[in-house]
């Protein structure tokens, strides 16, 4: 692949932890000024990868480049170049918005002279104007990763790295970071992130499923919907709701049945085809069907739906 | 099961929950749901009798949280956000532990540790220390000892954030076995997805109720119409037509962009305006809404009356949006 045409590359990129595999064979890119996502649940191999790019985990096998350089031989230019807000960000409770700002202006080589402007202008795109002098400490969860995020653009990376940038923030501050990664995005920045959290990989422009350190699935949110699901959901509205689910659970006729407050969602490779066993069923049992549908799955549903099938396939 | 009259919760100077009042029925799951500092750890600690009120009523079972605290701790679990494991612990011993604590009777510990191994399906890490858990496991295992003394009503603070989307749903299968049993549940979560299983849901923003309904007549009786559309070009169609008469708000996801009008004839004129400044996009259709489209359009609200230092960038945000 000629690693000048995208952002970042990966190819066959692998990691083993003694008998461990974390990341087997981990092959995607990202384009210039695209938000590409990595979607799993924890231990898929997400920060792992991460780790790989950023130079801080030498593989075990396979290559990448970010910006061109490889992840390898060149981790210091690459380094240099991107701007990263792990999970746990390392902001100093003790110090200021400003203080926390300066320190890692200093870390990432940004000439001082220029530091006091580009405070302003950062602080004031992530919505902390005003607020240099503030600790850390007396700040909200949601600002302080919004500092996180100021801090790791001190030095206008390129690119940027974000490994679950918003793990516990309320959803109007996810929001808000959201709408700063967008403005990024727009201005050509190229971001890689991961999460789990379904409604963030909505927002990316492609992601990928991981899982036990595989790709198991790739596209937009709207293809993954349409297109890789490789199961259907169908929404029972029904009265007795709770006695609809007993007896739909009993039968076995799908891969999941739920209750969403009133409703009832019943997940399965032919959920399709069985909606007249539903009516039949539910019928004999006295519960009153209103309608059966079938809806436009959740991301999360399809997620699920492709971890199901990778274990019985692994069955 | 649970009534709350006129709550409210005063930490000196600051109102973290303001004149609340709403009913839990018996067997109901209820969420409550809203950003951070909203006041539902605050309401949920205040009925689990973990701090008193310092105005109005809350009962439960018709049992006073303020003057019949121990009659109420018999009647309900409360797993708060940061539910105490003992890591060093194994899973049976961690359980075993709660089993004292709650004076489960000897005769019968072992056959309800087993039950409760069974139900949070933890019998095969029985052994493991605590520590050695995923998070999803350590909440599950904290459900298990929330349940030791056989609570009528469960109060859960946030117990599945920073879980990951599969052990969520085994969370919630959990809670589904509750409910059939007839308990009764209160389940504070920032996911609206997770709200929409909810049988009501009450919307709290700064330490008030604003909402408080079955999620999907909320959905339904929301005063605005959804439209989507596909642009490769979303954030600058975004900024062509937030300031739109008749748009609510619009948020771009990927290439999709997702609006809020007041109501679906506007789609010509946006539509229109696109074109105009050579924007490609699809043509917009209406789509079903979300409970998060419905929240927006009642925080947005919430926010223009009243707009406070705390969040004035939010409020600015969705002003330029109102336009």
């Amino acid at each position: 692949m000629d690693s000048n045409s995208v952002a970042l590359y990966t190819q066959n990129l692998a990691k083993h932890f003694d008998q461990f595999v974390a990341v087997d064979d981990v092959s995607f890119s990202v384009r210039h000024g695209e938000i590409y996502g990595l979607l799993g649940p924890n231990g898929a191999g997400k920060t792992t990868t991460i780790r790989m790019l950023l130079g801080l985990l030498a593989p075990t096998s396979g290559a990448g480049a970010v910006l061109g350089f490889d992840i390898v031989k060149q981790a210091e230019e690459v380094r240099r170049r991107v701007g990263y807000v792990s999970q746990k960000f390392a902001l100093y409770h003790d110090l200021t918005v400003a203080e926390n700002f300066n320190f890692y202006s200093g870390v990432y080589g940004v000439p001082p002279l220029k530091v006091p402007e580009r405070r302003a202008a950062i602080l004031q795109d992530v919505g902390l104007n005003g607020q240099d002098n503030e600790r850390v400490s007396n700040l909200a969860g949601g600002s302080r990763q919004r500092l996180a995020l100021a801090c790791a653009l001190a030095h206008e990376p390129e690119f940027l790295f974000l490994d679950e940038p918003t793990a516990g923030v309320d959803p109007i501050s996810r929001r808000k970071l959201w709408d700063l990664v967008y403005d990024l995005a727009e201005r050509g920045t190229s971001i890689l992130v991961t999460t789990h959290y379904m409604d963030e990989a909505e927002n990316c422009h492609r992601l990928a499923f991981i899982y036990r350190g595989k790709i198991v699935a790739e596209g937009s949110p709207n293809e993954m919907k349409t297109k890789q699901m490789l199961a259907q959901v169908v929404e029972i509205d029904c009265d007795q709701s709770d006695a609809a689910l007993t007896t739909l659970r009993a039968a076995k006729l799908f891969d999941e049945v739920a209750l969403y407050g009133a409703l009832i969602h019943a997940i399965g490779t032919d959920a399709r085809e069985k909606i007249s066993r539903v009516r039949d069923l539910l019928q004999s049992c006295n519960v009153a069907v209103k309608s059966i549908e079938v809806i436009v799955p959740s991301l999360e549903d399809v997620f699920i739906a492709r971890l199901r099938n990778v274990d019985v396939n692994d069955k | 099961m649970i009534s709350i009259q006129g709550l409210s919760k005063q930490f000196g100077a600051t109102v973290a929950v303001h004149n609340l009042s709403f009913d839990v029925n018996e067997g109901e799951v209820f969420g409550l749901i809203g950003p951070d500092g909203a006041g539902k750890t605050t309401t949920l600690r205040v009925i689990a009798t973990a701090m008193l009120p310092t105005a109005g009523r809350v009962t439960v079972n018709n049992l006073d949280v303020a003057h019949d605290a121990e009659a109420v701790k018999q009647l309900i679990g409360y797993m708060p956000q940061r539910f105490a494991l003992y890591p060093d612990l194994t899973v049976v011993e961690n359980l075993n532990f709660f089993a004292d604590l709650f004076g489960a009777p000897r005769a019968e510990r072992a056959a309800l540790i087993a039950r409760l191994l069974g139900f949070s399906r933890l019998t095969e890490f029985q052994t493991r220390l605590a520590r050695n858990l995923s998070g999803g496991m350590q909440k599950k295992l904290a459900l298990a000892a929330t349940l030791m003394h056989r609570p009528r009503v469960l109060l859960l603070d946030e117990p599945t954030t920073g879980v990951d989307p599969v052990s969520r749903r085994e969370f919630w299968d959990l809670l589904t076995e509750v409910h059939l049993q007839g308990g009764t549940i209160v389940i504070s979560t920032p996911y609206l997805d997770e709200a929409e299983r909810c049988a009501r849901v009450g919307l709290m923003y700064r330490g008030e109720l604003i909402a408080c309904d079955d999620p999907r007549k909320l959905r339904e009786e929301m005063n605005a119409t959804v439209l989507e559309a596909q642009s490769e070009q979303a954030l600058r169609a975004r900024k062509l037509i937030e300031q739109s008469e008749g748009v609510l708000a619009v948020s771009a996801h990927g290439d999709l962009l997702r609006l809020l009008v007041d109501r679906a004839e506007r789609a010509v004129t946006i539509q229109a305006a696109w074109q105009a400044n050579g924007i490609a996009a699809s043509d917009l259709r209406t789509v079903k809404p979300r409970l998060e489209d419905a929240f927006v359009l009642m925080l947005q609200k919430t926010a223009d009356g009243q707009p406070t230092i705390a969040d004035r960038s939010a409020v600015s945000r969705q002003r330029s949006a109102v336009g």
